[in-house]
């Protein structure tokens, strides 16, 4: 207390005026200071304890020529991910190409629960499903429009939505080309495949990964040198989604047709 | 004409995610922009016929620009997290920037009204008396100073507040076209076209709008039309009206001439799904029709009996409202109206009456603007230096 007794007596109050500003403002500037060093997009809470992101470069593999169009992955994963009804993480098309004809191409409740036989009248040679997920893009429209820098990337490569940073303007929904994002109806935050990033990070493999019971899809990490998947994609043919766009995915696919997008 | 399009669309891709709200958004602003400029070429480049006009015009623009956010707000998934994009803004965004640019853009066009109605205020802080006397010196800030030195200092930095606004507005304005032109994903929304398409078409809607206003508030006030400032706006509503259709006509012929991969899905979004909109709305009613009438007065302005061309221009002013409002609908709906996948196209989207994001909505949000130029009237006139007989004093 300040020794001038012509002020008004606030001895009953548990702190003064001027301590009370004191120390708020240092709270203030102390809670910046934490805001800059806490690292862009923390995955504290989400990855493993003794997870290094440093030391992982995520890459992921689709051979197309394996995939037999069950579902069974759409479903692991709305049910890992508690995905709403109606919107995808993942899904899987199925092409039929005639000879010198418009390919017909569905993908009933994202193949969710595998497809019906052809019944189309078309003279089929050329048929095959293409499973599709995020593509974890390494130059990512999706990140770049977001105005609020909800959207991130790890640094192990994967491209996250922080919900409770999202205003949910779908400004991210539009820029993806892919059209792997949608609005949570649940959240309405912006929502996408995350990798299973709280399952990669503590060494287990994605739900789709996982349940796929043809092996046609597989995980890989750039720094592991003796990884399989980097084999292939080092000796093999491998093409990415729409690479005219420049967005650099880093999910790759064997066996894709020019028709696919 | 058109290749059968197999209807194959990403399952995600069903929902319309940018709705009603969002094509809100850049009708309110182009209003704003297109109602600032009209103020700016009296204010700024001493255009005299646009006098009668100069205080009003600066009035709409506000009032428009107060409630140019709620579409926004309205549509955001938590509104209550909007100020993080001037909190923690991502520069990389062509979004980040709207809170920064709106903020400023809101306070020069307050300190322009201030400047405009500065000496307005003192005067009536000076005759009434009671709560109108202390609200009205609260608005004169203390300064109470109305000698000839001071107009002539006010005069100077509403030119300046106004110099600095037009780029201001443009941006504001232009920054929406360039939000759209600048996704790589959608092709189209994709043209470096588009900002300049949307900030003709503001003026367009500016002009309009001020119009039809300036029309009716002069029929409510029984003061005559000036004759010289509805055949100036006339003249600049057909050069801007002429600049926006043919940039938005050059943008589908080259699309279509070059046949590149986009027009297959482009040609026939055009010509079925946005068919009544964009063929009808935006091209024919809304455009062919008020780039005839508004030529005629134009062209014959000399000849033209008052009623006629008051007639003419208020017709082709609403006409051209709703078509700046269908050219909103089509390039935001219709962007969505297609899915990525490049195969297939989602049901029409018909806002619901009641929803969230529906058209009770979108019509009480554009109803405020007016009930805030009722107010603003009310307080602070905006016609007074016109006399009964609409004589300048």
């Amino acid at each position: 207390m300040a020794p001038d007794d012509t002020r008004p007596d606030r001895s009953h109050y548990p702190i003064s005026r001027r301590q009370f500003l004191h120390r708020s403002g240092a709270a203030f500037a102390g809670g910046m200071v934490i805001a800059l060093i806490l690292p862009e997009g923390s995955s504290a809470g989400v990855a493993g304890a003794d997870y290094d992101w440093d030391r992982h470069r995520w890459v992921y593999l689709i051979d197309t020529t394996k995939c037999i169009g069950c579902g069974a992955c759409v479903r692991a994963c709305r049910a890992e991910n508690a995905v709403p009804q109606g919107n995808y993480r993942t899904w899987v098309e199925r092409y039929e190409i005639p000879p010198e004809a418009e390919p017909y191409v569905d993908s009933p409740s994202g193949g969710e629960h595998g497809f019906d036989p052809v019944t189309t009248s078309m003279n089929v040679r050329k048929a095959f499903f293409v499973p599709k997920l995020c593509n974890h893009c390494k130059a990512t429209p999706c990140i770049q429009v977001c105005p609020v820098g909800a959207s991130f990337a790890t640094h192990d490569g994967v491209v996250l939505v922080d919900g409770e940073h999202c205003i949910g303007c779908g400004y991210c929904v539009q820029a993806c080309p892919y059209g792997s994002r949608f609005i949570n109806p649940e959240t309405r935050t912006a929502d996408k495949c995350t990798l299973c990033y709280h399952r990669i990070t503590k060494g287990l493999k994605t739900a789709c990964i996982k349940i796929c019971p043809v092996g046609a899809r597989r995980l890989g990490d750039r720094e592991n040198p003796d990884d399989p998947v980097i084999e292939i994609l080092a000796t093999s043919r491998v093409e990415v989604l729409q690479p005219e766009l420049l967005t650099r995915p880093k999910c790759f696919y064997l066996g894709l047709d020019m028709e696919v997008r | 004409m058109f290749p059968e399009l197999t209807g194959y669309l990403f399952p995600n891709d069903v929902h319309i995610h940018w709705s009603l709200m969002i094509v809100m958004y850049p009708y309110i602003t182009g209003l704003v922009a297109g109602a600032f400029l009209v103020s700016s070429l009296y204010h700024v480049f001493g255009r005299e016929e646009f006098k009668p006009l100069g205080r009003f015009a600066l009035a709409t623009a506000l009032c428009f620009l107060a409630v140019a956010g709620l579409p926004l707000l309205n549509h955001l998934g938590h509104p209550e997290r909007a100020l993080n994009i001037v909190v923690t803004p991502n520069f990389t965004s062509a979004m980040a920037g709207f809170g920064i640019l709106y903020a400023s853009y809101f306070v020069v066009l307050l300190f322009e009204v201030w400047f405009v109605f500065r000496v307005d205020i003192i005067d009536t802080a000076a005759r009434s008396r009671g709560l109108k006397r202390r609200l009205f010196a609260t608005l004169a800030l203390g300064v109470y100073d109305t000698s000839l030195e001071a107009r002539e200092i006010d005069r100077k930095i509403i030119r300046i507040l106004a110099a600095i606004g037009i780029p201001m507005a443009c941006l504001l304005h232009g920054y929406v076209g360039f939000l759209f032109g600048a996704i790589k994903a959608n092709p189209w929304w994709s043209t470096p076209l588009m900002p300049v398409i949307f900030l003709f078409s503001a003026m367009v809607s500016g002009i309009a709008l001020l119009i039809v206003l300036y029309q009716v508030a002069m029929k409510l006030k029984g003061m005559p039309i000036d004759r010289r400032a509805i055949s100036a706006m006339a003249r600049w509503l057909w050069l801007f009206m002429i600049m926006s259709l043919t940039l938005e006509l050059l943008e589908i012929m080259m699309l279509a001439y070059e046949r590149a991969e986009e027009w297959e899905v482009i040609g026939h979004l055009l010509t079925h799904q946005l068919s009544f909109s964009f063929i009808s709305l935006q091209m024919v009613g809304g455009g062919l029709i008020p780039l005839i009438l508004l030529g005629i007065v134009v062209i014959m302005d000399r000849y033209m009996d008052d009623r006629i061309r008051n007639t003419l221009t208020m017709v082709s002013s609403l006409l051209l409202l709703l078509q700046v409002l269908a050219m909103r609908w089509n390039v935001v709906i219709g962007g969505q109206m297609f899915s990525k996948s490049m195969m297939g196209f989602r049901e029409a989207y018909v806002p619901g009456m009641f929803e969230k994001e529906g058209i009770l909505a979108a019509a009480v949000i554009l109803f405020i603007p007016f009930v805030l130029l009722v107010i603003f009237e009310k307080v602070l006139p905006t016609f007074r230096h016109l006399d009964q007989r609409g004589e300048l004093t």
